[in-house]
């Protein structure tokens, strides 16, 4: 019963995935333009705790890996680790223009990025830095990816 | 001992079945209060329910097998010694079962902060090493006016039972002893002013810092039994009576057990993180004044009437 689509425990899982996504910040030489607009979503105007979006010390409690800046040489092997040490199922946001096509950094020799060669990006948020609006409609369209990830299916059978 | 009554005391009430669901609760109304509190919609109550369970559906990352069995332990251990406490919890008139003395009791709360600090150290992040040495020294600090209160009240009882000690107590040795243990109460469940051992973002998530999917599951479900345990050893230190109607006791205990949740998440939300110098300095002077006056009244009542 637990391993098929329509199981009881399966729909369970699903909705605590929707409900309680956990996110990891991950600057990867960003010049904290965009960090400072995913901070501000924490705010009591946009309050994504009422999502039960809440934002994680630690990789390994996270669910969602949010990538700010144009991954540059010296930040690439903490965010190879840090993408590592999350475990599965998880998806990858890029926020702001940097990590999606490394901006006015592109061709510079001290950036290994565009982010998506580096690690599988699930949604792009694009912007200089993008509005928490979008950053917000950003993670919930991971979440919802999050919450049909096949994988978890057999992690709960397992 | 009664073996049936045992089991009804450790699996039904106040053990698993009603404290896990109590203590999500308990969890809930903190981080919606807490929310309220600072001008946040906040979460819905059901919101710790829907962690466990998005935990517990996670795969976790690969680690050396010698890792797993102290890892996967440790958490065990505390769920397993705070369900030992609820049930010798004296919450009814006569004995609920499980017979147990106070050392028993509080040895068995005991449990859970050293299974913490040790998880850190197991662990060997640098986070969680700095995590666990901070909780190691904070519940030195706090267990310092902790057991003076609880010695006071014993010796005042003249009795190591604890439902002597949770009848007999005179108040004027019950008052500064729960004033003692409650200050105590927000460092045993490392809440804000007291949150140096697990302090977000600060060491990163401190000794669970290494910990992921169905193991960190386990921690919360300690965390969760912790609130309802340590919450619901203060209540029944604090009311005297206990009623023949069982229904009367159990409904007093759990309505009691919830009210101090606003007022301890009121303190969270209204303070911000001590440093371990100064935490450790208020709870020896003020923790430590407040239970030596309960001391002193506990030997005023022993020995000051001849």
């Amino acid at each position: 019963m637990s391993g098929t689509e329509h199981g009881l425990i399966f729909r369970l899982v699903e909705r605590a995935r929707r409900r309680s996504a956990w996110l990891y910040h991950f600057n990867a030489g960003a010049c904290n333009g965009c960090d400072i607009e995913l901070i501000t979503c924490l705010t009591p105007r946009y309050d994504v705790e009422q999502a039960g979006i809440k934002l994680e010390g630690s990789p390994r409690h996270a669910d969602v890996l949010c990538v700010s800046g144009p991954v540059t040489h010296t930040t690439r092997e903490a965010l190879e680790t840090i993408y590592g040490q999350m475990p599965e199922p998880k998806v990858v946001v890029a926020i702001g223009s940097c990590p999606a096509t490394c901006n006015v950094f592109a061709g510079s020799p001290f950036i290994d990025g565009p982010l998506d060669k580096i690690i599988p990006v699930d949604i792009y948020v694009p912007g200089c830095p993008p509005r928490p609006h979008a950053i917000i409609e950003g993670i919930s369209l991971a979440i919802e990816r999050l919450a049909l990830r096949k994988s978890g299916a057999t992690a709960v059978s397992k | 001992m009664n073996s049936s009554r045992a089991f009804i005391a450790l699996l039904i009430f106040p053990g698993l079945l009603y404290a896990l669901p109590i203590g999500w609760l308990m969890l809930g109304i903190e981080r919606k209060l807490k929310a309220r509190f600072q001008g946040r919609i906040g979460p819905p109550l059901s919101q710790p329910f829907y962690d466990v369970v998005k935990l517990l559906a996670k795969l976790p990352v690969s680690r050396e097998a010698s890792d797993i069995p102290l890892l996967t332990g440790l958490p065990l251990l505390a769920i397993g010694s705070m369900l030992g406490t609820l049930a010798l919890l004296p919450v009814f008139r006569d004995e609920s079962g499980l017979v147990g003395d106070l050392i028993v009791l509080v040895s068995l709360l005991e449990i859970p902060p050293l299974c913490f600090i040790l998880a850190g150290y197991a662990s060997r992040s640098i986070y969680g090493e700095v995590g666990a040495t901070r909780e190691a020294v904070v519940s030195i600090a706090s267990n310092v006016p902790f057991l003076t209160a609880l010695v006071a009240m014993a010796a005042s009882a003249g009795s190591m039972h604890s439902s002597q000690i949770v009848s007999s107590t005179p108040w004027m040795v019950r008052i500064p002893a729960l004033a003692a243990i409650l200050f105590c109460l927000p460092i045993k469940l490392r809440l804000n002013p007291f949150s140096l051992a697990n302090a977000e973002q600060e060491v990163l998530a401190g000794p669970l810092t290494e910990f992921d999917g169905p193991r960190l599951a386990l921690w919360e479900l300690a965390h969760a039994l912790e609130w309802v345990a340590l919450i619901g050893f203060v209540v029944v230190l604090a009311i005297p009576y206990r009623s023949p109607l069982w229904y009367v006791n159990a409904a007093g205990f759990v309505l009691l057990s919830l009210a101090l949740v606003p007022l301890l998440t009121l303190l969270a939300a209204s303070t911000a993180r001590l440093k371990l110098a100064q935490a450790t300095s208020m709870m020896w002077r003020w923790g430590g004044s407040v239970a030596a006056l309960a001391l002193a009244a506990a030997f005023f009542v022993r020995y000051g009437g001849q």
